[in-house]
């Protein structure tokens, strides 16, 4: 995506009906779509919330009636909390990346790809430890309604955050190989837009799976 | 490899992919693709249509023995998933392809590349749907599937990983395309070409992608669900894990009821194209036409539960959306009204492609009489899971989409072929097809109220529904007749049907200024467009007399000729619209357009590889092998320019 | 000038692109937005450890604090305030509509009711 619309902007050269970029329209409409996609999990997260046969729950601890084995609440708010504000502030880079390129400052424009990269990755290694722990907790894909839900809408939002950190590795790439410039401002827009909607989706599950019971 | 083109000097530019099968491999033209998905679609058509010939001949008698219930099962599922997904979708397809860039003045689409991968992943996934025959494991369950029957507990074998795989890539094939020409409508019309100055079929087209990206996402999910339960063990339709066998239902029609718009608004824009030209007026009301289709897929979104009156979701949700279904059925009648008064004091001709348009205003309208009648709780209590049913969606989606689909195939041929097809053989068509049709679905209407379930593989003798059966199992061979004689016009037009030029019909709409087939480059100049029918502006301004124009009420030229921007036509002779001899502008020296690439094509086997693995007992290495292929094969593509330097 | 838009790229007659000199949100704007997203989420989690937990304004209030972070990543980090209105119509019709199905979809399964 990174470079086709760099050399789109080519192609950007052709009389548009609206004078605004094709690319843009395009990630809008795509961001606009993707609203359904995530509504559907959510829906479906909320649907079967409190539903579980079994445990483990999320917020309440269990104790399995037939091996009187104990489950404590598997949702670990701090650790989340944290992540959630690394997600945050990689919106933060993410801005002043795009503002680096449009004005062509190839320096920092290095530095704050690389850093909403790096946050980007950090959100993910936070989810690959929670992911682990939970699994050591008792708490798998086919456990119960919750498992399986958890991780499915949570799981699909990390992938959708990992697409965006090859995306962004991939501008960092061009980048460092010829420069990004003004003229590439709009490819920068295209990922930043893709990269705030990954944020403001988890905005409500972090609301909606970890904090509301 | 430049494919820069002095207009019109196309033919004088060598390019290794201007011939032969490479180049329809490689293509990101528009019009190529266009045909690639017509050809595809008619083939799968003839595949959806024996599987029907051969439900209707297990059904013809009671007690039918031609086939084990099991295999009957595949039959219908694979019938109606045919004919929706690989039939009637990609119809539409091609003639959004083909159509818009013409329609609104463009030489491609936004995205062209992207656009062949839509047909590859299309091709790709109708195939990996069908090699589950070969495996005499087709889907089973019905185009629905409805849970739990498809989960792995109820439904072990690979029957229902055919389908919940297929489909997953079938989806992303829409979903690439809707993308594609939601931007392309937006940011591609020629100048002048205000959207309330769009072709309807543009319209429609317009519409319609809009349902499927809002749509699509949500049988994304809902197969993705059963995907997972099936490979990964998850609990999203597993009853002992406490789930409810609901979700898939509603996730389903949530996607299926906007998909149902899909399958007819198209249709009923090629309708809208052909009934003006064919009574010599202009569409009647164009305004509340594109209201009403605004409006149909607004509240389309509102209606889903419509299909789960019986399942117990309480008064109060079957009121409501019994409710909001009455309320869906106005916009589309007053299209059906719109029609008529199209047709009213014009002076019709009743060409194939005008039976066929005509055919589906009097089907669609049948199938919408029994679907206000399914709209009424009370009444769909008797007649849901019966053949009325049955009967109520044939009439639509037969009478309608497949009629306005066929009206479009005559009205268009000769744009994308150059020759018409012939017309005898297509009033053979049509009648057939007419009267086999009514003969096959109206006795459902009658069989289903006196108690005929759907989905049942033989019935008693003693049951009533015998003649029904009779008569519909007739009516379907005659409808295979008609078929027959559509194939073989097609074949024999394609080389030896009468030339046509480029506009045969006397058509309002731009497309019809370019000559038949249009070139690689559609038009050498973009016009500039003034009025809604810009070719009968200039060659039958009579016509448009009533129809608004410029702001200031001129009747201005619609296109620009040889360069400069005319004022008043006196002759049609003053048109070369696009014509050979015509001069580009001087801001535009040569045109370029995007270079033919096999990416797409080699994109599409890198996405489908690890499905492929994932059905062929999880086979880790092939999935994770497949996907970094694909993520390759996407770099590959995205850093390669869609067109050359210039 | 003035009233065009941050990000756009205007394209002229002649299909030049042309990068507009203009006031973006400078790094002021973006500090206090990182500062009150910073801040909303505090008090998110904040309250979740306070007896507010149990009471019915709970759910409430974290809603409505996600609502607002969530308006203000959109409105400001992607520049829906400041672009053209096509955008905004591409965005937030799409979500309004989800956001009935997913309501619809909880009356239906029972998991929101109206205490008549």
């Amino acid at each position: 995506m990174a470079t086709a619309a760099l050399a789109d902007s080519h192609a950007e050269h052709h009389y548009t009906s609206t004078g605004l970029s094709s690319s843009k329209i395009a990630i809008w409409a795509f961001i606009g779509s993707e609203c359904f996609f995530f509504a559907s999990l959510i829906s479906t997260y909320l649907i079967y919330k409190g539903r579980s046969v079994v445990g483990p729950y999320p917020h309440t601890p269990w104790t399995n009636p037939a091996t009187g084995e104990q489950f404590h609440a598997i949702l670990n708010i701090p650790v989340t909390s944290a992540s959630t504000f690394v997600l945050l502030m990689s919106s933060l880079a993410m801005v002043l990346a795009h503002s680096a390129v449009v004005r062509g400052d190839t320096k920092y424009s290095k530095i704050w790809l690389a850093m909403t990269a790096l946050l980007g990755a950090t959100f993910l290694g936070f989810q690959a430890y929670e992911f682990t722990s939970f699994v050591h907790e008792g708490l798998k894909l086919s456990t119960n309604l919750f498992g399986s839900t958890f991780f499915i809408l949570t799981g699909f939002h990390g992938a959708h955050v990992t697409v965006g950190v090859l995306w962004l590795l991939t501008l960092l790439g061009v980048d460092m190989k010829r420069g990004l410039g003004p003229r590439d401002a709009i490819n920068v827009d295209v990922c930043a837009l893709y990269w705030h909607f990954v944020d403001v989706v988890w905005i409500a599950i972090f609301t909606l799976v970890y904090l509301i019971q | 490899m430049a494919t820069t083109v002095a207009a019109p000097a196309l033919a004088g530019t060598r390019h290794k992919y201007e011939s032969g099968i490479w180049s329809w491999l490689s293509t990101t033209d528009h019009k190529k693709i266009g045909q690639l998905y017509l050809y595809t679609a008619l083939a799968w058509f003839i595949v959806g249509g024996i599987e029907a010939l051969i439900i209707r001949t297990q059904l013809y008698g009671p007690n039918g023995r031609l086939v084990s219930a099991d295999l009957y099962n595949q039959l219908f599922t694979m019938h109606g998933t045919t004919m929706i997904f690989m039939v009637v979708m990609p119809l539409s397809a091609a003639f959004f392809n083909y159509l818009i860039p013409l329609q609104i003045g463009a030489r491609d689409v936004a995205f062209p590349r992207l656009n062949a991968f839509s047909y590859w992943v299309f091709l790709a996934g109708s195939i990996f749907m069908n090699v589950s025959w070969l495996f005499h494991a087709a889907p089973d369950s019905g185009w629905f599937a409805y849970a739990p029957l498809n989960t792995r507990t109820y439904n072990p074998g690979l029957n229902m990983d055919f389908w919940v795989i297929g489909l997953q890539i079938l989806g992303v094939s829409s979903l690439a395309a809707g993308f594609n020409f939601i931007t392309t409508i937006i940011n591609m019309r020629a100048p002048g070409m205000h959207f309330m100055r769009m072709p309807i079929f543009t319209w429609s087209a317009f519409v319609t992608q809009f349902l499927i990206v809002l749509s699509f996402p949500m049988i994304t999910v809902a197969v993705t669900f059963l995907l997972f339960d099936r490979f990964f063990g998850t609990n999203f339709y597993e009853i002992p894990a406490g789930a409810d066998p609901l979700l898939w239902q509603h996730l389903f029609w949530l996607f299926g009821h906007p998909e149902v718009y899909i399958l007819i608004l198209p249709a009923f824009g090629l309708v809208s194209e052909v009934m003006p030209t064919f009574s010599r007026k202009p569409l009647f009301g164009y305004p509340v036409m594109v209201y009403s289709l605004i409006l149909i897929a607004f509240l389309g979104f509102g209606v889903w539960a419509h299909h789960m009156f019986a399942v117990g979701m309480g008064p109060i949700a079957d009121s409501i959306f019994g409710i909001t279904t009455m309320l869906i059925a106005i916009p589309t009648g007053v299209k059906i009204f719109n029609w008529l008064g199209t047709m009213w004091g014009g002076s019709l001709r009743f060409t194939s492609s005008m039976l066929f348009a005509i055919g589906l205003v009097c089907l669609f309208t049948i199938g919408g009489i029994s679907g206000v009648m399914h709209a009424s709780v009370p009444s769909d209590m008797q007649q849901t899971d019966s053949y009325f049913v049955v009967a109520h969606f044939h009439y639509v989606m037969f009478g309608g989409s497949m009629m306005g689909l066929f009206a479009g195939i005559y009205y268009y041929f000769p744009k994308i072929t150059g020759r018409f097809l012939d017309e005898k053989l297509g009033k053979w068509h049509f009648w057939l097809t007419f009267i086999g049709m009514n003969l096959t679905f109206f006795p459902m209407h009658f069989a289903g109220l006196h108690g005929m379930p759907r989905r049942i593989w033989s019935y008693d003798a003693n049951q009533g529904w015998n003649v029904d059966n009779h008569i519909s199992t007739i009516g379907a061979f005659i409808l295979a007749l008609g078929t027959l004689f559509f194939v073989i016009n097609m074949i024999r037009s394609r080389r030896n049907g009468t030339v046509s030029g480029g506009d045969p019909w006397g058509a309002p709409t731009i497309e019809w200024s370019t000559p038949s087939p249009p070139p690689h480059y559609n038009y050498a100049r973009i016009p500039t467009i003034t009025s809604r029918y810009p070719m009968w502006d200039v060659k039958a301004p009579r016509l448009t007399e009533t129809v608004p124009h410029t702001k200031e009420g001129e009747r201005k030229m619609g296109v620009s000729v040889a360069g400069k921007e005319t004022g008043e036509i006196t002759t049609p002779s003053d048109i070369h619209l696009n014509a050979e001899g015509a001069h580009p502008s001087a801001d535009e020296p040569v045109i370029v357009m995007p270079t033919p690439t096999i990416k797409p094509l080699i994109a599409t086997i890198a996405f489908v590889i690890p499905f492929i693995g994932l059905i062929w007992h999880k086979h880790a290495a092939i999935m994770v092998g497949g996907g970094l292929f694909f993520l390759i094969a996407m770099v590959a593509w995205l850093l390669t320019p869609v067109e050359p330097e210039h | 000038m003035a009233e065009q838009s941050h990000s756009q790229t205007m394209y002229d007659a002649h299909g030049e692109a042309h990068a507009l000199e203009h006031a973006h949100p400078d790094w002021g704007t973006y500090k206090w937005v990182a500062i009150i997203l910073t801040v909303i989420t505090a008090i998110e989690v904040w309250v979740y450890y306070t007896p507010l937990k149990d009471t019915r304004l709970f759910v409430p209030a974290l809603l409505l604090m996600s609502v607002a972070k969530f308006a203000i990543v959109v409105m400001f980090y992607m520049h829906l305030k400041y672009d053209a209105k096509l955008f905004r119509g591409l965005f937030v019709g799409p979500l309004i509509i989800a956001v009935i199905v997913l309501v619809s979809l909880l009356f239906l399964f029972g998991q929101l009711a109206l205490h008549v």
